[in-house]
């Protein structure tokens, strides 16, 4: 009798060679078909063309060393000597090198206090709560001085990316309730307030910022009478958080509009009242989906800081072209432009990165 | 427009009107202890800030020779940075209380603008660059050449002014910015580079060999740029214009930073003497201290170290005295006698 016969499969064959590896993966990618073939080819030649002269200029010829022009002579790359020697112009300004642990104080605890909300551990109120009020405080109170032995430090020699940031983030945190609100105005049932928060937002909306800008510094001292003199930092925050916030309140409004009516209706139906249906039910569900257009409008502004350079502020851009324009580092706007773009990428990227974290993060359903 | 325009007279009413009450800008100045002088965002050699954060520049030295004669510290300044836009109404609001921002001097803003000027710290005006290697040495040789220049100035009126009074024939290259301008000269394609003076030197400096190239004798317009302050207060004018007028003096007088105080004990000189405030009462009627001037060319030094020190020889414009000379020497720079 012979052994009842064992089924064995065949075992599975490794896909073909054509599909799978490197290889394959470009033939499919880079190479199916003429045209993508061409392309290909043309967007190779058309990156050795551009990249290995940036990179050779930008690093392989560069020169990093010394602390004046002369060590940059007889070099073709990019001469790095000048942003190092400039470095804390461009973080500071002229903020007294003495008193520079005021805005690194302010930077750090922030950016500390950002990442320790991140998770979940039992502090996070406290750290949020602490972030949202006592913080902005001390951060004005430090920067400025003039209080508890601090020096004064007036806000015309704030400048490089500390103006930058501070601009930025005052922009944003002021912005977005002010936004909220101008957003539930323009929604509300009551005329006066619909019609304040439609006029607001249309005209600021209507109106480039640069010109909001101008006004603030050209036409507002006149009005004034001799010796009030707002601050022209001041002025550009009011200006750029006004500006921003009827942005956010478009957005919001966005939101508010994809909230179904049944949300509405089930929130009145359990009897909560206005401010309750709008701060439980309605604004957590809209603000969720309108994340990517806040962060939108934040990274906007951010680029939009640029602008005050216009009213004589020096922001990151403005100390760079500044600089510049010193009789000893004449022609190397290049280097301070191209130095300036990657500051700002790395800001804007790095807000794009986490809103798509804190995407991730509320996402509860609702996926389309 | 026409809004606007009546909503700029209400305001330069109301501002003028403000100040015309309180127009003792020394007083102020003195009250609160420092200068508030508005400034270039950043011009080579006029004024911008150096690597150590501190503005430095020809038009900064004016506003410190200004806090020197106040106050007999240069260091009591305090610098606006202003866009050309905001300048005059920064003047004007009482935002600053001098303007030394490379402003040239025209009628109009001297009369209609609410400004008075009160000298000229560099006579600016539009010059020529070619290349050494042509071998030309006036602009009068340049006919028919090519010339490269921003497009939408009064450059190129110019250049058609002056080669038609000549009888030369030009072909302009006008280009969009200055800097396209300023590649297209130096990759070859026009024989001549024109714009104002001033930037033609600092222009030199950005080609790929500066010692290649040679700016022209010729000046073709005027612009005269100075100090500027509010109309209505003739003390703080007389000032700013002395402050000026003592660094220009001191030069003529062979006056510097570093002989100023031999000069002051030891000369002879009456004018040197009156000047420095050894004899007579000049600081006085201005609302002075009597060594206003001692003070300005000690911490600032006469108009000839500031000028080579910031455009000059010992910076790396290399600009030439040229029209800026005194006038002793062929130049325009001419102060009345410290009498």
């Amino acid at each position: 009798m012979s052994e009842p016969h064992v089924f064995t499969p065949t075992p599975p064959q490794p896909p073909p060679s054509s599909l799978v590896g490197p290889v394959a993966w470009i033939r499919q990618n880079l190479f199916n078909g003429w045209l993508n073939s061409l392309l290909t080819v043309v967007a190779l030649y058309l990156l050795y063309l551009t990249v290995p002269p940036i990179i050779d200029w930008a690093l392989l010829s560069a020169t990093f060393s010394g602390t004046d022009r002369s060590a940059c002579a007889g070099s073709d790359g990019a001469c790095w000597t000048f942003i190092k020697v400039r470095w804390g112009q461009v973080l500071y300004g002229f903020y007294p090198e003495a008193e520079r642990w005021r805005p690194n104080l302010v930077f750090f605890a922030g950016l500390a206090g950002l990442i320790g909300v991140v998770p979940k551990t039992r502090w996070r109120k406290w750290l949020a709560g602490f972030l949202l009020l006592p913080y902005p405080v001390a951060a004005f109170i430090l920067l400025c001085g003039g209080v508890f032995g601090l020096p004064s430090v007036e806000t015309a020699r704030w400048g490089g990316l500390t103006v930058t940031l501070v601009v930025a983030v005052t922009g944003i945190v002021a912005s977005f309730p002010i936004g909220v609100v101008l957003a539930l105005g323009r929604r509300s049932n009551m005329p006066i307030v619909r019609s304040v928060c439609v006029v607001f937002i249309e005209v600021v909306r209507g109106v480039p910022l640069i010109s909001v800008l101008f006004m603030s510094s050209v036409m507002l001292p006149l009005f004034l009478p001799e010796g009030v003199n707002f601050n022209k930092l001041l002025r550009a925050l009011i200006g750029v958080t006004l500006f921003t916030a009827a942005y956010m309140a478009e957005v919001v409004r966005g939101g508010l509009q994809a909230i179904p009516k049944g949300q509405y209706e089930g929130a009145k139906a359990l009897g909560l009242g206005y401010w309750q249906a709008m701060g439980f039910i309605i604004l957590p569900q809209a603000l969720k989906l309108v994340i990517p257009g806040i962060v939108n409008s934040f990274i906007s502004l951010f680029k939009d800081t640029t602008l005050v350079a216009i009213i004589g502020i020096f922001d990151l851009l403005g100390i760079v072209q500044a600089a510049s324009k010193d009789a000893n580092w004449l022609g190397l706007e290049t280097e301070g432009y191209a130095f300036a773009a990657l500051m700002f990428w790395i800001f804007c990227f790095s807000m794009s990165r986490m809103s798509l974290r804190l995407e991730r993060k509320l996402d509860t359903g609702h996926r389309r | 427009m026409k809004l606007t325009t009546r909503m700029l007279t209400a305001g330069a009413v109301l501002a003028f009107g403000a100040h015309a009450a309180a127009a003792a800008t020394l007083d102020d100045v003195k009250a609160k202890g420092f200068v508030q002088c508005g400034v270039s965002q950043g011009l080579a050699g006029f004024g911008a800030p150096d690597d150590k954060g501190h503005y430095s520049g020809l038009d900064i030295d004016v506003c410190r020779a200004v806090a020197a004669a106040v106050f007999g510290d240069a260091t009591k300044v305090k610098y606006t940075p202003l866009t050309a836009k905001e300048r005059f109404t920064a003047l004007q609001s009482g935002e600053i209380d001098v303007l030394s921002r490379n402003t040239t001097w025209t009628l109009n803003r001297d009369t209609a603008q609410g400004l008075n000027f009160a000298g000229v710290t560099y006579y600016d005006g539009q010059g020529f660059m070619v290349r050494k290697s042509l071998g030309v040495t006036s602009v009068k040789q340049l006919d028919g050449a090519s010339i490269c220049t921003e497009t939408g100035t009064t450059t190129e009126l110019n250049v058609a002014d002056y080669f038609g009074t000549h009888n030369l024939k030009f072909n302009i290259v006008a280009l969009g910015s200055n800097s396209e301008a300023t590649a297209a000269y130096d990759s070859g394609r026009c024989d001549a580079y024109t714009t104002d003076a001033s930037g033609l030197y600092s222009t030199r400096v950005k080609l790929a060999n500066p010692d290649d190239h040679i700016i022209l004798p010729e000046i073709v317009s005027k612009e005269p740029l100075g100090p500027a302050v509010r109309q209505g207060d003739s003390q703080w004018l007389n000032v700013v214009k002395w402050s000026l007028y003592a660094m220009i003096g001191a030069e003529e007088y062979g006056v510097t930073s570093a002989n100023v105080d031999d000069m002051k004990a030891n000369s002879k000189n009456p004018e040197v003497r009156r000047m420095l405030g050894v004899e007579g009462e000049f600081g006085a009627p201005m609302g002075l201290s009597n060594d206003w001037a001692y003070q300005i060319v000690k911490q600032v030094g006469n108009y000839g170290e500031s000028f080579e020190r910031n455009v000059g020889q010992g910076s790396p414009l290399k600009i030439t005295r040229g029209q800026n000379a005194q006038w002793t020497d062929g130049g325009l720079l001419y102060s009345p006698p410290f009498r």
